[in-house]
């Protein structure tokens, strides 16, 4: 192992990079369960992105009543402050090094200087990413306006700026949703919602935001360019067909502003780097059901692990690592007699964790690929099978199984999304 | 008295005439730029290759085929001088036909008489033991270890900032709009910041270079805009170590396939001529980056998915009439440099071009240049915190514990870099805050995510060194603001 001269040494049990509310929920349970643990947060407050999100709709599980993003925040950030929890904020981790099983660094940098921790084991919470317009495809100009949605939203709402008065959203997820209520309660006109699918990607309750504000949504129809000098002044839209392959039917809109809400992507670069695998259909690293991921002892939460709506879930990811690494760490590793594997059948886009012990009951995460009406949710090797009116890609879906539902699974079992 | 010299257009051009005669004791540079910063004409978006002179015809072209060699020589010192980002990693020129090896061998004859050393024709096998993600109907290539790349727009601004420590004085967002002319001779320049005396006047003003002339009354020569277009790849994207082209055909050089300084699969550009009144036309299209991607493909055929791409972007040649470098003291108006129609290879020709000008001021308008005693040919680069090993970094952050805070996180750019690149902003005289000036001096806000993290945090910093509201600092100069107001602007019925 290589000394770095000069370089201050920490040495903690667990490491939680990443102070939203998955390393939040993280640190605290870590605590609880009596381990020595560092969070560490690049910005200068913790919450990850809630501060920001300051409309209502967090919580509603995991405290059991209706908050905002930053109440989210303040209340978690509370009991880690009450337990003692060690953290630092203005400290980005700038690279994990992996020793052996229960040697791992984790070097981050602070105003305080640059340090390396020792640790046994590492949750990683980083968060994610939002998509750009240069990423999905769009052409033209490049000017002033342009904003992803987490980006406007951090203008407004953090920062107190308003980035234009005359809007077009493209994505009707919840993110594209919410920044269409934001413009309009400031007076800005949202022009219209551009959406790729032919059916709105948010949560019911979001896309009543649409008709609340009178906001025109054109579904199947995608922005391909943006012309203006200095900053944008028309967008251009495309209907798209079945296929989602441009037709010729185009209309410009006259804007100054657009913004991007086309999807988070996990931010899991640094665990690439040290290999750890990724499953191209979450974009978060492959995980077992202690959501340990193919490296020994790092563990993974929140949207980091796969793009979650709801932050109560979030917060669940957070403690079930944290409970994770206490077992990694007194037993030396995570063991199981087998491990069963989870595989997407029909009409699963994604789904985690991937691989289950059956040792303990375990939350599966999973999204559909279409929206569908009565359905059955299914798992044939285990005979499960569970009615439900309505799926959407927009919402996810977490299924409870108990362990000796699993233990009943050989190898593998499967999960699909069926008409009933 | 001293002679009055005033360079139009702070270009890679402009920049490197200011530190050449920035040299000189018995001159007076002005350097006028009519954007907010250094570098933003055609200078900031090209394929960044200091070429390897190879393929400029000396019969047709005299001017480019003496130049970019020349140049070439000289960057490799100039870079170092003035800690300019670089890599000097050669170029293939790569055979898929038999009769490539025809017009391989020309290069190779063309490049011996301009004066380029090293090149060698290779075969398949040493081309694929160097490259071994080319396309496997590659049968060899003409090899010349000469060329590389640099920071274009960071070579404008180490430029311009050696010249301002050297004396030059900047004048940016200032337009020339006239030029004043007496009884043949020159006399100075109007712009939109009042009338600029000068003895000399150079005309540098890269695509406007036309335009300028005619101020003058100099009209033999006009200048069209070649449109090229380039799709930049996340840097985990594997990419070639070598700049590769495909053999060149009677029309094109053809496309690039390169892994740009900072670790960016790179490939482009195509060329589209526009009708000359089009010169700020920098829009992609779709059909542009098609032609882009097709011709990569042949060269490089394991490019990613589209999703892959972190920026699309455009450039415009400024195509003179003739083809050639137009460089030369105009007869009828004493006084009167025509730098102009400097379009491919002008990166590369830059330095020659100032040395060139420094000639013709000496030769053609008889002004003996003295040297100065005291000059300082050195300029240091800012810090990058990426560029520093860990035990360096804890030094520097416990004098300045900016330095600590990263600002940017995909490419690790600090607070400390930041405000480092505001003050040498401030040092060359600009005057209105953009996120693109910082951009360019520490290229944050070029990773991954684009800037949607980090931008916001630098328009906090630029807008608490500058003075102004947040909402006021622009992305790249006037009209291009951050934001119309506070949040509440338009509910009160104000707006910026
Ligand atoms: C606009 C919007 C609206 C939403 N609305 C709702 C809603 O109504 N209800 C709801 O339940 N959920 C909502 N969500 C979703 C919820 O906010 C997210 O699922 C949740 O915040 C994700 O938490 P996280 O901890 O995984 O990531 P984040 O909150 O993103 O936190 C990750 C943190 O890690 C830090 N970090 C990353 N890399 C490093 C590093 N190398 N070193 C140090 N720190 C690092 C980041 O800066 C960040 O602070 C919304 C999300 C958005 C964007
Ligand atoms: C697509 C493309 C690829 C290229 N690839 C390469 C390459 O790989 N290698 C290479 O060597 N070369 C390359 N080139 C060529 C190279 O980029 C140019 O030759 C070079 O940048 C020209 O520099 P310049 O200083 O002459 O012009 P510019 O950089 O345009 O500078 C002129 C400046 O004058 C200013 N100006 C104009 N009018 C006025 C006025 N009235 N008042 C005040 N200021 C004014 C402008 O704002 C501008 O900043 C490429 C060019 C393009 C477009």
């Amino acid at each position: 192992m290589e000394p770095m001269p000069q370089i201050s040494m920490l040495s903690y049990d667990v490491v939680v990079i990443g102070g939203g509310p998955a390393g939040m929920a993280a640190a605290v349970k870590a605590k609880e369960l009596g381990l020595n643990v560092l969070l560490l947060d690049e910005n200068d407050y913790l919450g990850g992105i809630l501060p920001q999100c300051i409309h209502p709709g967090f919580g509603l599980h995991y405290f059991k009543e209706e908050l905002t993003g930053p109440e989210f925040a303040s209340r978690l950030a509370k009991r880690l402050v009450e337990l003692g929890v060690e953290y630092r904020t203005a400290a980005r981790v700038l690279e994990i090094k992996n020793y052996s099983d229960l040697e791992k660094v984790v070097i981050f940098t602070s105003p305080a200087g640059v340090y390396q921790v020792w640790t046994k084991a590492i949750i990683y919470a980083a968060g994610a990413r939002e998509r750009h317009a240069f990423e999905i495809g769009i052409v033209g100009d490049r000017v002033a306006g342009i904003y992803t949605a987490g980006e406007a939203q951090t203008l407004m709402d953090i920062y107190g700026i308003l980035p234009g008065k005359e809007v077009v959203i493209v994505g009707s997820g919840d993110v594209g949703l919410i920044m269409a209520r934001r413009f309009a309660l400031e007076g800005a006109k949202v022009k219209a919602v551009i959406e790729l699918m032919p059916y709105p990607g948010g949560l019911a309750r979001n896309v009543m935001i649409l008709r609340d504000f009178n906001i025109p949504l054109y579904l199947s129809h995608k922005v391909v360019e943006v012309r203006g000098r200095g900053r944008v002044q028309r967008v251009k839209v495309v209907r798209v067909d079945e296929n989602l392959n441009e037709t010729g039917e185009e209309f410009w809109i006259e804007a100054d502003t657009l913004v991007i809400s086309a999807g988070l992507i996990p931010s899991v670069k640094k665990l690439k780097k040290i290999g750890v695998e990724i499953d191209p259909a979450t974009g978060g690293p492959v995980v077992n059901d202690r959501l340990e991921t193919s490296v020994p002892g790092i563990f993974v939460a929140g949207n980091s692990l796969l793009i979650n709506d709801l932050v109560d879930y979030v917060a669940e990811q957070g403690e079930l690592a944290a409970e994770s690494a206490k077992e990694f760490i007194e037993k030396g590793g995570i063991e199981s007699r087998k491990w069963v594997k989870v595989r997407k059948g029909q009409n699963v886009r994604l789904i985690a964790p991937h691989y289950l012990s059956g040792d303990r009951d375990v939350y599966l995460y999973l999204r559909v690929a279409r929206p569908m009406e009565n359905v059955e949710l299914r798992i044939p090797e285990i005979g499960k099978k569970l009615r439900l009116p309505v799926v959407k890609p927009a919402e996810m879906i977490r299924l409870k199984l108990r362990a000796e539902e699993i233990q009943k699974a050989s190898e593998k079992l499967t999960v699909e999304v069926v008409r009933a | 008295m001293k002679t009055r010299v005033a360079i139009i257009g702070a270009g890679i051009s402009g920049a490197s005439i200011a530190r050449v005669l920035s040299k000189y004791e018995n001159l007076e540079v002005h350097l006028i730029e009519k954007a907010p910063d250094v570098g933003w004409g055609v200078s900031k978006a090209n394929t960044a290759l200091i070429h390897g002179g190879y393929d400029d015809d000396p019969e047709k072209y005299p001017m480019r085929a003496k130049l970019c060699i020349r140049g070439n020589r000289l960057w490799h010192q100039w870079v170092k001088e003035l800690q300019i980002p670089h890599v000097w990693n050669g170029a293939l020129i790569v055979a898929t036909k038999e009769e490539d090896f025809d017009e391989l061998e020309k290069l190779l004859e063309r490049g011996h008489k301009n004066g380029v050393p090293e090149m060698r024709i290779i075969d398949r096998d040493e081309l694929f033991h160097l490259e071994p993600g080319l396309t496997r109907e590659a049968i060899g290539a003409l090899w010349v270890p000469i060329v590389g790349q640099i920071g274009p727009i960071p070579a404008v601004i180490a430029l311009v900032e050696n010249a301002v420590a050297n004396g030059v004085k900047t004048h940016l967002e200032t337009e020339v709009r006239g030029i004043k002319v007496e009884n043949g001779e020159v006399r100075g320049v109007e712009t939109n910041n009042g009338f600029i005396e000068a003895d000399i006047v150079i005309n540098a003003a890269g695509l406007y270079a036309d335009e300028v002339a005619r101020m003058a009354g100099i009209d033999y020569f006009e200048i069209h805009p070649r449109k090229g277009e380039y799709y930049l790849f996340d840097d985990d994207v594997p990419g070639p170590g070598r700049v590769l082209f495909p053999t060149p055909t009677p029309i094109s050089k053809g496309i690039v396939v390169t892994t740009e300084i900072s670790g960016h699969l790179m490939i482009g550009p195509n060329a589209q001529d526009l009708p000359p009144e089009e010169k700020d036309n920098l829009a992609t299209t779709e059909e542009g980056l098609r032609e882009v991607w097709e011709g990569a493909k042949k060269l490089w055929p394991n490019l990613p998915p589209k999703s892959r791409v972190i920026r699309t972007f455009a450039g415009l040649r400024p195509e003179p009439t003739g083809g050639d470098f137009i460089i030369k003291a105009e007869e009828e108006v004493w006084g009167f440099i025509n730098v102009a129609g400097i379009r491919s290879p002008g990166l590369t020709s830059a330095p020659a071009i100032a040395y060139e000008v420094a000639e013709i001021i000496q030769r053609d308008l008889g002004i003996n240049l003295v040297e100065k005693e005291k000059w300082n040919p050195y300029r240091k680069e800012i810090t990058h915190f990426f560029m520093l090993p860990p035990e360096k970094a804890n030094e520097l952050i416990k004098k300045n514990p900016a330095y600590g805070k990263i600002v940017c996180r995909c490419n690790h750019v600090s607070e400390g870099d930041i405000l480092e690149a505001i003050e040498r902003m401030k040092f060359i005289g600009v005057k209105t805050p953009s996120v693109d000036s910082v951009k360019f001096r520490t290229k944050s806000t070029t990773g991954t995510c684009q800037g949607s993290f980090c931008r916001p945090k630098i328009v906090q910093l630029l807008a608490k060194e500058y003075g102004v509201e947040p909402w006021e600092v622009t992305l790249k100069g006037k009209g291009s603001e951050i934001g119309i107001g506070d949040v509440k602007a338009l509910l009160r019925g104000e707006e910026a």
